[in-house]
């Protein structure tokens, strides 16, 4: 930390006076605007720092669609905190850009945490959510009904056709704008995390898993072709907004009456419960070939690479792991529990609560996003093309082009650190 | 004037020293750590060593080639046409990712023309950066001049003596004083397509025939969008400079084309204009670089699309530099976008130079 | 404003006044917009974008926006960091810039017409292309503050202000100006045997009213709207300007009434100070009429 941190934290420390023993831990968060969120997180906070006596940890919120940047310029001027908090696809470039270390927890700190909500990179634990999001197609049960829908299970979900029908039957209707809404919107790392489910559920990925060297054939083969025609074919026939869409609407479309049906991710649910009550469905993605995905990892927190106290900032870690904690953020904002038995007792997702549907969704058909450093490069790339796709660009161009980005930057990056 | 006065080197370095000084330090410094950059492989993030690839990194980016392709034949050696009578061709992926043409490898078309049965296509490495150039250029040509004459004649009219002009001043400037940031979100609901307010306007004034147009989500009306409205932010600044300037003209002079009988247009021509001579060539060098820089509006509102329509040279230098963490590619887009806007003012500056 | 032109026939007149209206609304209405919005609750907002509601005080008006905008963010301390930055910078750039002008165009000295030209080029490099290679450079330089040598000049205000003070476009808004001040009062003054200092403070300074308006004007609104460079150079809050704080507001569900009701709040500030500033650029411009 920067001497003036320091030198500020010594001089409040001394005027605390008994509180002069205490090391001082500076934490970054992506929460800033956000009230909700912060009330709970200053909570935890102020629970750690009356618990002991080693540790004061001081938290420093950003806003979130700036949060990236802040990272990467702090660390590039060796100014990192000791704490971060991270999104867990990113986590992986940070970690092998040596932002972060390891952590240190007890081997059973991490018992009944989903796959998903534990960072793993090189053999090694960097990060861990108390959280994990999942996306999911909502709609009304009185839509489905009025056009003779079929609801879905996890079971038994929409196949393409299926999908297609229920689309073109609300949208030769004429009473909605567009029958489905992906939110294409939201720019950014919903692209990715949102629409490369749809690819992997053709049978395409984002890179070749097996190695991490090369997207091709993963990218432009056969699969994600015919993935392309389809999505570009979403857009054709207008039966979603496309890239101009209005954020507003993105955001309250649904609710309006606009929208039939929304791809949307489970933090945005309490608005819609709210709205609509008991007639809310919560469905499974589409099958499109190759069994439903939907896409996993959400923010975690690490230990930055350049502490001076790692002990304790892996203390602070592990004491957020509690139950009750996790809990706090799931009743607060709407989000999925990172374990099972937290769930049990949280207000939504404990058995039979409204969106327990997203703890099976995320158990069933989750997929993390491509496990690399490589991925911050990768997303912006799969960003452009389905954004290109989705406004009429070839399909198989702009993939080949897609491909070849990510090739280039992958051999740029000398692999990335993967072996083999 | 400073020719005919005694020389003082101490002073006059002393005079412009402290600011030579920061510019050299927090302008020309960086400038030139950005110009070793775009030599090397540097990544904003990376354990990975960093080494010297001299022009490598140019290479990627100018790269160009004209490939022809012959139309596709039946059995018979006709040519294969569609049902609209045009002539297929195999697809240029079929050359560029082909291991029979390894000079084309990794290159795409950035436009093709016909030539007799073949087709001509020009393939780039880096269709992306041609076309941010393209754009960047497009909107320069038609930005500068608009935005100078226009800030012109807003000058001229509220130059007039009328009670209240004060006001108007007050009000045409207010764009400028609003953050461009600030101004590209409010154009978003005035741009949008299903219910924006400039389609509501149109169709209002044109008693319903107006159909809607999605302003910035079409590619062809993307750019022209954000030109405007780059336009209506701006003006008003450059308004407030032809203002400076054409209050520095002597009112004895107007008096005099005034006494002479001069007509409005003959006292603009003779009077006016002589006397904007400076004025006009700091509003066309401050335009033309504003113009270039162009960023904000782009990150704001469109991201570079739809189809690549907005992309500009800044917007993909920092694309590049930061969000796909290619350091070394955004710094050589800096440094030839240097290059090419210094070419610029030259002409600039040669074309508009005092002639002796 | 007493004195009206000679052509005052009432009718002329008038279509003059109209021009001057239509032109005025074509500025005016996003201004407008953004106001009225800030007092709308955003449903209510969102739905009158597609009218010309969006312009009007209708509907139901309340200052929630405001108090909520407040809650959410500490706008008072973000509006006060970016007043205290652009203030001094202002001030310093002035001084510093025109002095360096003032060099360039009346002394003569070796080396003249290439630190010139250097300083001219410098305003062809958009700042987001040297971002990175500055925030390493600054992220190293050293200070000397009250508790000593310091290395870093991160998170601070000086690394807001220092590396903006001095840029190529205003020197050069000075030099075009002085060049058209007339030779003869600097000649006089120094046949006069005044010094360096004393033409630049009591001859050249009181002449430039309207160029130093201009570029108050021009780098008030740069230092004001500042975004990339404190992003990257602050990290924490009680440092951070008006436009970083804007990301704030964008959370899931933006609250457009409390985006409105914060851009409206921050824009005050540079309403007024351009306010008072063309009363110092008219009573200026008054005061230097016997030039040309």
């Amino acid at each position: 930390m920067t001497r003036h941190l320091l030198t500020t934290g010594a001089a409040l420390a001394l005027m605390a006076g008994t509180a002069a023993a205490q090391t001082e831990l500076s934490m970054w968060y992506h929460g800033a605007g956000n009230e909700a969120e912060s009330a709970v997180l200053n909570a935890i906070v102020d629970d750690f720092n009356a618990s002991q006596e080693a540790w004061k940890v001081v938290i420093e919120s950003f806003p979130q669609n700036s949060y990236n940047d802040s990272v990467v310029a702090a660390a590039l001027a060796g100014n990192l905190p000791d704490i971060i908090d991270v999104d867990g696809p990113v986590m992986p470039n940070w970690a092998w850009s040596g932002y972060l270390q390891p952590l240190e927890l007890d081997e059973s700190a991490l018992d009944g945490f989903l796959p998903s909500t534990i960072g793993r990179w090189d053999g090694e634990v960097y990060s861990v959510g108390l959280w994990e999001a999942a996306v999911a197609m909502v709609t009304r049960r009185s839509t489905l009904q009025k056009y003779d829908i079929r609801v879905p299970s996890l079971d038994e979900p929409w196949s393409r056709d299926e999908l297609d029908a229920a689309l073109t039957a609300i949208k030769e209707s004429g009473d909605f704008e567009y029958p489905l809404d992906v939110g294409m919107a939201w720019t950014g790392e919903w692209y990715p995390y949102a629409f490369s489910p749809f690819l992997q559920s053709f049978g395409g990925d984002i890179v070749d898993r097996s190695t991490y060297q090369s997207a091709e054939g993963a990218l432009n083969g056969d699969a994600a072709i015919a993935f392309g025609e389809w999505w570009q074919s979403l857009f054709d026939r207008e039966l979603t907004p496309g890239t101009s869409q209005d954020p507003a609407d993105r955001d309250s479309g649904l609710i309006e009456g606009k929208y039939a049906i929304q791809w949307n991710g489970n933090w945005a649910a309490t608005g819609i419960i709210d709205a609509f009550g008991d007639d809310v469905l919560f469905l499974p993605a589409p099958d499109l070939g190759e069994g439903p995905v939907i896409g996993a990892g959400s923010w975690q927190f690490g230990v930055s690479a350049t502490s001076d106290d790692p002990d304790g900032a892996n203390a602070f870690i592990a004491f957020m792991l509690q139950d009750e904690y996790l809990r706090a953020f799931s009743d607060a904002i709407g989000l999925i529990p990172s374990t099972a038995s937290a769930a049990e007792g949280s207000k939504y997702y404990s058995e039979g609560g409204q969106m327990a549907v997203f703890y099976d969704l995320s158990a069933e058909q989750s997929l993390v996003r491509p496990v690399t450093p490589g991925y911050v490069v990768m997303a912006k790339v799969f960003e452009k093309a389905l954004a290109d796709i989705a406004n009429g660009a070839d399909v198989a161009d702009t993939l080949d082009a897609a491909v070849d980005e990510i090739d280039s930057d992958i051999e740029a990056n000398s692999g990335y650190g993967h072996d083999g | 004037m400073a020719s005919r006065l005694t020389t003082s080197n101490r002073a006059g370095w002393g005079f412009a020293l402290p600011g030579f000084g920061l510019i050299a330090l927090f302008i020309i410094l960086p400038f030139f750590f950005a110009f070793a950059l775009s030599l090397t492989n540097q990544r904003l993030v990376s354990p990975n060593p960093t080494e010297y690839v001299g022009l490598q990194n140019y290479g990627d980016l100018l790269g160009l080639a004209v490939i022809e392709l012959e139309p596709e034949r039946l059995d018979d050696g006709s040519i294969d046409r569609d049902a609209d009578g045009n002539a297929r061709y195999p697809r240029v992926r079929s050359i560029t990712r082909s291991d029979d043409f390894p000079q084309y490898s990794g290159m795409r078309e950035w436009f093709r023309w016909q030539s007799g049965d073949n087709a001509r296509v020009v393939i780039a490495s880096d269709v992306v950066f041609m076309k941010a150039l393209v754009n960047t250029l497009t909107f320069v040509a038609v930005v500068a001049p608009v935005q100078a004459a226009l800030a012109l004649v807003l000058a001229l009219l509220i130059n007039q003596k009328l009670r209240g002009i004060n006001v108007f001043r007050t009000i045409y400037f207010m764009p400028v004083v609003v953050s461009i940031v600030v101004v590209s979100l409010l154009w978003r609901f005035i741009y949008d397509g299903n219910d924006g307010l400039l389609n509501n306007l149109l169709a209002g004034l044109t008693f319903g025939a107006f159909e809607g147009r999605d302003w910035l989500g079409d590619p062809s009306t993307a750019l022209g969008a954000i030109m405007a409205m780059s336009i209506w932010q701006a003006v008003g600044f450059h308004m407030v400079i032809w203002l400076a300037g054409l209050q520095t003209i002597s009112p004895t002079l107007y008096e005099a084309a005034e006494i002479e009988g001069a007509g409005r247009w003959q006292t603009f021509r003779y009077v006016t204009w002589p006397g904007l001579r400076n004025t006009a060539v700091l509003i066309l060098i401050v335009i033309t670089m504003q113009a270039f820089a162009l960023f904000a509006q782009i990150d704001v509102m469109t991201n570079g699309g739809p189809l690549d329509s907005t992309q500009t040279l800044v917007f993909q230098a920092v694309e590049r530099g930061y969000g796909r963490q290619d350091i070394s590619g955004g710094a050589t887009i800096s440094v030839i976008l240097f290059v090419l806007v210094l070419t610029i003012s030259l002409i600039q500056r040669w074309l508009t130079r005092e002639k002796a | 404003m007493a004195m009206v032109s000679a052509d005052n026939r009432p009718l002329r007149l008038a279509a003059r006044y109209a021009v001057l209206l239509l032109v005025a609304t074509i500025f005016v209405f996003p201004l407008l917009f953004m106001v009225m919005s800030s007092f709308k609750p955003t449903q209510q907002m969102l739905a009158d974008t597609a009218s010309l509601r969006a312009f009007l005080p209708v509907g139901d008006l309340s200052l929630d926006n405001y108090r909520d905008a407040f809650a959410r963010a500490p706008v008072a301390l973000f509006v006060f960091n970016s007043v205290l930055v652009t203030g001094l910078t202002v001030l310093l750039s002035l001084a510093i810039c025109s002095l360096a002008a003032f060099s360039f165009v009346y002394m003569n000295w070796r080396g003249r017409g290439l630190l010139l030209s250097i300083v001219l080029a410098t305003l062809i490099i958009p700042f987001e292309t040297i971002a990175i290679p500055l925030l390493l450079i600054v992220s190293k330089l050293p200070w000397v503050g009250l508790d000593g040598l310091q290395i870093g000049w991160l998170n601070s205000y000086r690394v807001q202000i220092i590396p903006w003070i001095a840029d190529g476009l205003t020197i050069f808004l000075f030099v075009q100006y002085f060049k058209d001040l007339p030779g003869e009062l600097i000649e006089a003054a120094r046949a006069e045997g005044a010094t360096w200092g004393q033409i630049y403070r009591r001859v050249v300074m009181p002449l430039s009213g309207p160029v130093l308006a201009t570029a108050a004007i021009l780098k008030f609104l740069i230092m004001y709207n500042q975004y990339l460079w404190p992003l990257i150079v602050v990290q924490q809050e009680s440092y951070r300007p008006v436009m970083v704080g804007l990301g704030y507001f964008f959370q899931l569900n933006v609250a457009w009434g409390e985006v409105m009701a914060y851009l409206t709040l921050i824009t005050v500030p540079v309403l007024a100070f351009y306010l008072v500033l063309q009363r110092a650029f008219i009573a200026s411009i008054a005061s230097t009429g016997v030039k040309g």
